[in-house]
């Protein structure tokens, strides 16, 4: 609806009923003036393959600097993997499965080296959304300024380097201006500056595994909890049927 | 006599079960045109019970100590059997407790609830709404998350800022000069123990009160004015069994909402469970934007939104208390002849309408940094806003006296009607 159009419908309200919509469209106003919202991380969380091939790229290439202490080795059983294989494939830093994944690095040379201690992973992607870490790890490019010579589009001056750089090769950044909805517009793009061994969409694919992975790490409970919600919803359905026949034979009495 | 009618008997010579159930539920006569509005106080209960079970079973597992909160709570989500589902009906049930009580509250505002001869009810209710306020702030810094930690700081330093005592309050309240282990400490004592004490003692209190006068109804009028032969209301029907079955009915719905919470959506979009309290607390580092639970975010707004005067934050201050506070006295600034919204005119209405809207309008922008909206000149929108509805909110109140004379009211039935 044009701006001219809803003020007319405004008008014709009541008071009462204009200070509701004024409510309602506040919302409205307000989510098209914060920033472009991020790509929708491509993931699903029942795709017990993704999530263990996410596995084994968090295993061989976060793991030896983020910790997940939360998480222990064991608990990947519950993505469909025998314990055999996660002590074959998956179990370099622990000999424990029980054992939570730790990291061997000291936290005061983390520091040292990159400035600040990497976060541990266990509940990352509950503080910052799959869509945050999908975009996050799309958008390292090269950047002669930082130490690391490296930036990223959705964390300036990130400490940590592009570790993945290999497979998806060095990004370089790339100003325009574009004629948009609200005037000039600043849009930032990436590209491909040297290829690594990975093309676009088999990296895109492989980062979508990894933030599946790290969705499951952040709550592995989450699949048995929605199993059980369809379960106990069901039956407080049927419980219900026996209750309200039992309020209305009380009160059919009641005049 | 059967066997089981002996064993009631000597009981009842000893310990008064019998007439207690008589006098408390099935000879209790409540009016019998009760609406959907009153399922909540009965489901307040049923949170408040939820919430003692389930807080035992994580005190089992949660370490109160700044080095291993944040994990104790990840090792109960993790290792602990059930222990995600523990946590998350506590988590849940903190925010369901809020709903169900702004609710219940609203019911007073709509049918007068507060008013003569319920005063007393109405002031115990409001003690319960504060202690709530406090076992909610308490508990919201023990999983150690970075909101806990600067949601607490924030709240503290809200002390801080009454002259002359201030500091030495604020430090008095942390046990330190920053939130710490020791706060950690004392907060875990508060919200186990001290405040759930106070609660349940409050909790009964407002039942015996409420059970003294009789409750109130849509109609606001009083069932205990028109008697039959035995003594009993006309209006009236025995608690128990017709309002035990009606909310049971109640109970089974609001169950299958929150356990659509807690099953399909415990985060409930970031409103009760924020994602950066999955961030471990840390001192050195302030969150950009700090916004408290959502059912503090009315009052961080009209916070927010006081500006700094003679020097000194603590208007803001001033402002918020004083609009919990103001509960207190409303059964006096009520001066309308009938209890009501259904025999209240225009003017209740109208004031009782734009006091729901401020907040709402107020609790939304409470929620979202103060620049989202632009500026105008040097001043946010949000802000002028926030003003704005913060003058409606305490509106409503103070010129309660005034509109609620004047308004033109309808003729009160002699009976109640459906």
């Amino acid at each position: 609806m044009k701006k001219a159009s809803v003020l007319r419908f405004a008008a014709r309200l009541e008071p009462m009923k204009a200070v509701l919509l004024f409510c309602l469209l506040l919302p409205v106003a307000a989510a098209n003036a914060n920033e472009p919202k991020l790509e929708e991380a491509p993931i699903d969380t029942r795709n017990v393959v993704s999530i263990q091939r996410g596995a084994q790229v968090f295993v061989n290439y976060c793991l030896s600097c983020h910790s997940a202490t939360a998480m222990r080795y064991n608990r990947l059983v519950d993505i469909g993997l025998t314990p055999q294989q996660i002590k074959d494939n998956l179990m370099f830093a622990a000999d424990k499965p029980g054992a939570p994944m730790t990291v061997a690095m000291r936290p005061a040379d983390a520091k040292e080296w990159f400035g600040v201690a990497p976060p541990d992973l266990s509940v990352a992607a509950r503080a910052r959304g799959p869509d945050w870490l999908y975009a996050y790890l799309r958008g390292f490019y090269r950047d002669d300024s930082t130490p690391t010579g490296w930036n990223n589009l959705v964390f300036p001056n990130v400490g940590m380097p592009h570790v993945l750089w290999e497979l998806q090769g060095q990004q370089a950044l790339k100003m325009q201006d574009r004629k948009g909805e609200h005037g000039k517009e600043h849009v930032r793009t990436l590209t491909i500056a040297t290829p690594g061994t990975m093309n676009a969409r088999a990296y895109d694919s492989l980062a979508a595994d990894l933030v599946n992975y790290l969705v499951f790490m952040g709550e592995p409970a989450r699949q048995s909890r929605i199993q059980i919600g369809y379960a106990v919803l069901i039956f407080l359905g049927v419980l219900f049927v026996p209750i309200y026949l039992l309020k209305q034979d009380y009160w059919k009495e009641v005049h | 006599m059967t066997k089981a009618q002996a064993l009631l008997n000597w009981i009842d010579e000893r310990l008064p079960v019998t007439q207690f159930w008589k006098s408390q539920l099935s000879e209790y006569y409540a009016p019998k045109n009760f609406n959907f509005w009153y399922y909540f106080g009965s489901l307040a209960l049923v949170v408040l019970v939820i919430q003692i079970v389930t807080g035992i079973f994580l005190t089992m597992n949660y370490k109160p100590d700044a080095n291993q909160a944040f994990q104790s709570v990840e090792y109960i989500m993790r290792d602990v059997p059930a222990g995600w589902l523990i946590r998350y009906i506590h988590s849940t049930g903190a925010s369901m407790f809020f709903v169900v009580i702004y609710l219940h509250m609203f019911r007073g505002l709509l049918y007068g609830s507060f008013r003569k001869p319920r005063e007393l009810l109405w002031l115990f209710g409001v003690l319960i709404y504060l202690c709530l306020m406090a076992e909610a702030f308490f508990g919201y810094l023990l999983p150690w998350g970075q909101m806990s930690y600067w949601g607490a700081q924030v709240i503290v330093n809200l002390f801080g800022a009454i002259p002359f005592v201030g500091e030495d309050l604020a430090v008095w309240i942390r046990g330190d000069y920053v939130v710490s282990d020791a706060t950690l400490n004392r907060f875990f004592a508060f919200h186990v123990i001290a405040i759930p004490l106070v609660l349940l003692a409050l909790v009964v209190i407002h039942l015996v009160a409420l059970h003294e006068v009789g409750s109130n109804n849509p109609d606001g009028i009083e069932i205990k004015d028109k008697k039959d032969a035995n003594g009993h209301p006309l209006d009236g029907i025995p608690f128990h069994p017709y309002y035990t079955v009606k909310d049971m009915v109640g109970v089974v719905v609001f169950l299958a909402v929150f356990t659509f919470i807690v099953f399909f959506a415990p985060e409930m979009g970031g409103y009760f469970l924020e994602a950066n309290n999955f961030i471990p607390a840390d001192p050195l580092k302030t969150p950009p934007h700090i916004a408290p639970v959502w059912y503090f975010t009315p009052y961080y707004a009209m916070l927010r939104a006081v500006p700094a005067f003679l020097g000194s934050q603590f208007w803001g201050v001033l402002v918020m208390g004083g609009a919990v506070l103001i509960f207190f006295v409303l059964p006096w600034l009520d001066r309308s002849p009938v209890k009501s919204i259904r025999y209240k005119g225009a003017y209740y209405k109208t004031a009782l309408a734009l006091f729901v809207v401020s907040f709402l309008v107020l609790g939304w922008l409470g929620t979202q940094p103060t620049d989202f909206l632009g500026a105008i000149g040097k001043t946010d929108v949000a802000v002028i806003l926030a003003r704005l509805f913060t003058l409606v909110y305490f509106g409503f109140f103070v010129l309660m006296p005034w509109y609620s004379r004047k308004d033109k009211t309808k003729p009160v039935p002699e009976r109640v009607r459906g």
